[in-house]
C-alpha cells in the first residue's frame, strides 16, 4: 500500500479517537456542566453529615448550584466543616441561608439543599452558613420512635 | 538431586538476567526517539499496522460489550425500577475498568503477537544483522518506531472502544428497550467526572500500552530464531502480555478509586 493512503487512514484513526474522546467529555462526562475553577466557595458547620461525600451535589429547589468540595472535622467545635463551590451564575443567596443535608428519595445519595432566606446581603466568598441541619440518621429515628412507643405503653 | 537445586537456580538467575535485559532494551528504545522525530514517516506506517488495523475488532468488540452491559444490567435494575440508571452503569464500567482492560487485551492478541511474529522472523532471517553490518541502528529503525506507535495508539483504541460502547449501550438501552433517553445521557453526565474516570481511565490505557508493546518488542528481539522459538515467543507475548494487564489493572484501579 503506498505512503499517501496509509497516511490518510493514520490521520482518520486519530480524528476518530479525537472525536470519541470529545463524545465522552461532552455527552457522557460532567464537562459541560464544569466550569472550571469559577464560582465561591462557602462553608458550614453540621453535627452530622451522614452519608455526604466530596462532589454531592449543592441544590436549591432542586436545581443543582454547586458541589461539595471538602469534608473535613473541626476538632474545636466538634462538628463537620462542609466546603462547597456553587457556580458564579447563583450568587445572590442570603447571608441567613440554611442548609440542610437531605437525601434524594428513601436509600439514594445524600446533598446538600440549600433553603435561601430574606436578609439583603449575599453570601460571598469564603462565607460561612449559620443555619444548617444536620443529616436525618435513620437508625437514630428508629430509635427514638421504638423508645416512644415503649413510653406509650408505660403510660397505659 | 543436586542438579535439581541447581537447575532452579539456573531458571531463577536466567529470569533476572531476562528482566534486566527487558529493561536496558527500553532505555534503549527510549534514546532512539531522536530519531524518530527525524523520520516520522517510519512511526506513521507503524501506527498504521499497530493501530488502524485493530481497530475493526476493537469497534465490533467495544459496541457488544456496551450492548451486552446494558442488556444485563437492564434486567438487573428494573426489578428495582432503577432502569434509568443503565447508562451511568455502563459508562462507568466501560470508562473505568472495560475499555483500557478489553483494548489491553485484545491488542496483546491482535497487535503485540504480529509485532513479536514480525521483529523475530526478521532476527530469525538475519535482517537483523544485516542493518548493523549497514552500520543502521536496528533499535532506532525497526523497534523505536513499532513502540512508540503501540504506546500512542492504545489510548486512542481505549477511548474509540468507550465511546462505540456507550453508543451500543444506547442502542440496546433506548432503542430496542424503549428507555427514555434523558436520564440515559444525563444520568452519566451528573455522575461520570472528566478528571477522576475519563483521564484515569486514559491514563490506564497508556500504561497497558507501554507494558503490552514493550513485552512484543522485547520478545520478538529477544527470541531464539528458530521457528519453533518464534512460536514459544508469540505465544509468550500474549500470556504474558494479558497478565501484565490483568495484575497493572488491580494495582492502578487500587490506586486511583481508593478513595
Amino acid at each position: 500500500m503506498n505512503t499517501r493512503k496509509i497516511e490518510i487512514l493514520v490521520g482518520l484513526f486519530v480524528a476518530a479517537a479525537i472525536v470519541a474522546f470529545f463524545m465522552l467529555a461532552m455527552n457522557v462526562s460532567n464537562m459541560s456542566s464544569y466550569n472550571g475553577d469559577k464560582g465561591y466557595e462557602i462553608k458550614a458547620h453540621f453535627d452530622n453529615v451522614g452519608g455526604l461525600k466530596v462532589r454531592s451535589p449543592v441544590s436549591a429547589s432542586g436545581v443543582t448550584v454547586g458541589r461539595v468540595t471538602a469534608i473535613d472535622y473541626s476538632s474545636d467545635s466538634y462538628e463537620a466543616v462542609v466546603s462547597m463551590k456553587l457556580e458564579s451564575q447563583y450568587d445572590k443567596f442570603p447571608v441567613d441561608t440554611a442548609a440542610s443535608v437531605l437525601t434524594a428519595g428513601l436509600l439514594g445519595e445524600q446533598y446538600v439543599g440549600l433553603d435561601p432566606g430574606a436578609e439583603e446581603d449575599y453570601l460571598k466568598q469564603g462565607d460561612r452558613i449559620e443555619l444548617t441541619q444536620s443529616a436525618i440518621v435513620l437508625e437514630q429515628i428508629i430509635g427514638q420512635f421504638l423508645y416512644s412507643q415503649s413510653d406509650k405503653k408505660d403510660q397505659e | 538431586m543436586l542438579s535439581v537445586f541447581q537447575k532452579t537456580g539456573h531458571k531463577t538467575l536466567s529470569i533476572f538476567q531476562r528482566l534486566g535485559r527487558a529493561n536496558i532494551f527500553l532505555l534503549q528504545i527510549l534514546a532512539g526517539v531522536g530519531s524518530l522525530l527525524v523520520r516520522p514517516g517510519l512511526l506513521i506506517r507503524q501506527m498504521y499496522s499497530v493501530g488502524v488495523q485493530t481497530l475493526i475488532i476493537v469497534v465490533v468488540a467495544g459496541l457488544f460489550v456496551g450492548m451486552v452491559m446494558a442488556l444485563q444490567s437492564y434486567y438487573a435494575l428494573v426489578d428495582f425500577g432503577a432502569e434509568d440508571s443503565v447508562g451511568v452503569m455502563v459508562a462507568l464500567s466501560l470508562l473505568r475498568e472495560l475499555a483500557p482492560v478489553v483494548t489491553g487485551l485484545l491488542f496483546a492478541g491482535r497487535a503485540g503477537s504480529a509485532l513479536t511474529a514480525e521483529i523475530g522472523l526478521m532476527k530469525a532471517t538475519e535482517q537483523l544483522s544485516g542493518m548493523e553490518m549497514m552500520a543502521v541502528n536496528p533499535l532506532q529503525r525497526v523497534i523505536a518506531p513499532r513502540f512508540f506507535a503501540g504506546v500512542l495508539t492504545m489510548p486512542m483504541l481505549a477511548t474509540i472502544f468507550s465511546a462505540v460502547g456507550v453508543l451500543g449501550a444506547y442502542l440496546v438501552a433506548v432503542v430496542l428497550l424503549g428507555l427514555d433517553y434523558g436520564p440515559f445521557w444525563s444520568q452519566p453526565q451528573a455522575k461520570v467526572d472528566l478528571y477522576l474516570d475519563i483521564y484515569n481511565g486514559v491514563i490506564k490505557s497508556v500504561v497497558f500500552g507501554v507494558l503490552a508493546t514493550w513485552i512484543a518488542v522485547f520478545e520478538g528481539y529477544d527470541c531464539i530464531p528458530t521457528s519453533e522459538g518464534l512460536g514459544q515467543a508469540t505465544t509468550r507475548t500474549v500470556v504474558h502480555s494479558s497478565l501484565a494487564i490483568l495484575f497493572m489493572d488491580f494495582v492502578l484501579t487500587a490506586v486511583m478509586f481508593s478513595k
